[in-house]
């Protein structure tokens, strides 16, 4: 069952869906494929996972979905719809949280909604922004300026942010990557909690393994530069997960197969590199 | 707690003008030395005294061309930042021209502006503080802007905002601090370009006016008292720019805890 490579569709009609994705970019030392005909699918609600080693063209996949780049070749579909340009249904969050740091943190969340609901009164505005804050566990922090708040809090309203305009794709460029390992818990549970609250689709780029079985329904390993998707776990967890999930036999089974993978890969782009 | 920290940093720099202007004292009285040499402050408040009425119209006249000439100098520095560090193209074209401009000697510019406007001592003197002070504001809004971290722009962009929105959302706002640190040394610059015409082309206006008459007449502490002035006129531009970067940019200041 969790065999093959590069899986197609894990639905009947997928919300995001890259087909034989390939870019390259130029470099002063010449050109550097990055994708090499990746092809991903992510159904309506499903919470998709990307590890892989280091400099294989993650945060390229994020910004393609986000219609922040256009690929060499190939297409990226969302809702049926070519992406060619920004589309205001995409929220983003990167490991930096880049809260502005002259704005209090409900307006920093409401920052979305300044854009693509400028129709929207701004005490809704408001009021959605706190209803999100308050599902984070930031009530009582709501006025305060980000450098009054620690890199988890950060983060967690960073989180709000990319939420409060009900993206359909929530895309996650490593969110947690720089917090210490108990905030970062936290935080997992915390993106459960929004999960539930406030179902997006979702696609998670990290390193760190356990984090993607926790998140994810899915993860998908990418193969070393030029990236394409070398294989595909999908999640054998309980939809409702708590932290002892990730130290039963079935979790370190996963994490085994995953580490397995990351080293194939990390073998390609060695040989790739030579 | 806090009153007695405000009271504190008030007190503190006035403190620091009493112990400077009584080793002032103390060095002329020490030496023995004769005015022409050096004025004591004994000496210069009876001169700013003797012609306070003076001191009051020309101060005036130097500071409304100061400001006339920083406030030029806001809008074009703040345009031209703008659009060098929006653009790369318009960065590498227009840096060398800037700092070559700026390497000119403005005292040498002086000249030239008074054949190029001949009598239009208000214009000339406006002109030359927005010369000499331009420089920083345009170099420190390019900085500003030209820095703005991809992710800044990412998180708007991907919402389909415009360039526009953009720069106003968060260019602008996070260029500020950098702005106004360059407008406190602009202030003060733009007061030597108003004094460098004041005194180069004498035309009967302002501080730089007096500076000169007091030199013909051989008054050494009235040209003292006008330094003084001057430094004075500075030290209360310096501080408005600080009250309007407290307004408009005091969340870039944390408090040491």
């Amino acid at each position: 069952m969790n065999q093959g490579h590069s899986k197609d569709s894990t639905a009947e009609s997928p919300l995001i869906k890259l087909t034989s994705v390939s870019h390259t970019f130029s470099t002063a030392t010449g050109p550097l494929p990055v994708l090499d005909g990746l092809t991903i699918s992510i159904a309506e609600g499903g919470f998709t996972a990307v590890v892989g080693p280091s400099g294989c063209g993650k945060s390229t996949l994020t910004r393609l979905i986000a219609g922040l780049m256009k690929p060499d070749s190939g297409e990226v579909w969302l809702h049926g719809e070519k992406v060619v340009s920004p589309l205001s249904t995409v929220g983003m969050a990167f490991q930096n949280p880049v809260l502005l740091e002259w704005r209090s943190i409900v307006k920093n969340v409401m920052l979305p909604l300044e854009i693509v609901a400028q129709g929207m009164p701004v005490l809704e505005q408001e009021e959605r922004a706190r209803y999100l804050l308050s599902l984070v566990g930031l009530e009582g922090f709501e006025d305060k300026r980000p450098s009054e708040l620690s890199g988890g809090m950060r983060q967690r309203a960073s989180l709000c942010r990319s939420l409060v305009h009900k993206p359909d794709v929530l895309i996650l460029d490593e969110p947690f990557g720089a917090l210490d390992a108990f905030t970062r818990e936290d935080l997992w549970q915390i993106m459960h909690t929004l999960r539930e609250e406030e179902p997006f689709t979702a696609l998670l780029i990290t390193h760190d393994l356990r984090e993607s079985i926790f998140l994810a329904d899915e993860v998908i390993v990418l193969s070393g530069r030029p990236a394409r998707s070398q294989y595909v776990l999908p999640v054998d967890m309980p939809k409702k997960r708590s932290l002892d999930d990730l130290y039963t036999a079935k979790s370190s089974e996963m994490l085994a197969v995953l580490r397995e993978q990351i080293k194939i890969a990390q073998g390609n782009t060695a040989s790739a590199s030579a | 707690m806090n009153k007695r920290m405000k009271l504190l940093q008030i007190l503190i720099p006035l403190t620091a003008l009493i112990i400077f202007l009584g080793l002032w004292e103390l060095l002329v009285w020490v030496n023995q030395w004769p005015n022409y040499k050096m004025a004591s402050p004994g000496d210069v408040w009876p001169a700013f005294w003797k012609f306070k009425h003076l001191f009051l119209v020309y101060g005036w006249q130097t500071l409304w061309r100061t400001v006339a000439g920083l406030a030029l100098a806001v809008v074009f520095g703040t345009l031209i930042g703008l659009f060098m560090g929006m653009s790369r193209p318009v960065r590498d074209a227009l840096y060398p021209l800037l700092v070559g401009f700026n390497a000119i000697p403005k005292a040498t510019v002086v000249p030239i502006m008074a054949l190029m406007f001949v009598g239009e001592y208000n214009l000339n003197t406006i002109l030359m503080a927005f010369m000499i002070s331009f420089f920083p504001i345009a170099v420190s809004v390019s900085i500003g802007l030209s820095t703005l971290e991809p992710e800044y722009r990412d998180i708007l962009r991907a919402l389909g905002a415009s360039r526009f929105m953009i720069f106003r959302k968060i260019a602008l706002p996070k260029t500020l601090p950098e702005f106004f640190g360059a407008l406190k040394v602009s202030a003060t610059l733009a007061f030597i370009g108003t004094n460098l015409v004041e005194i180069i082309e004498p035309h009967g206006r302002g501080l730089g006016h007096l500076f000169d008459s007091a030199k013909i007449n051989s008054d050494y502490p009235l040209m003292f008292a006008v330094l003084i002035a001057l430094a004075f006129m500075g030290i209360l531009l310096y501080y408005i720019v600080v009250v309007l970067e407290k307004i408009f940019a005091g969340w870039a200041e944390r408090s040491p805890t």
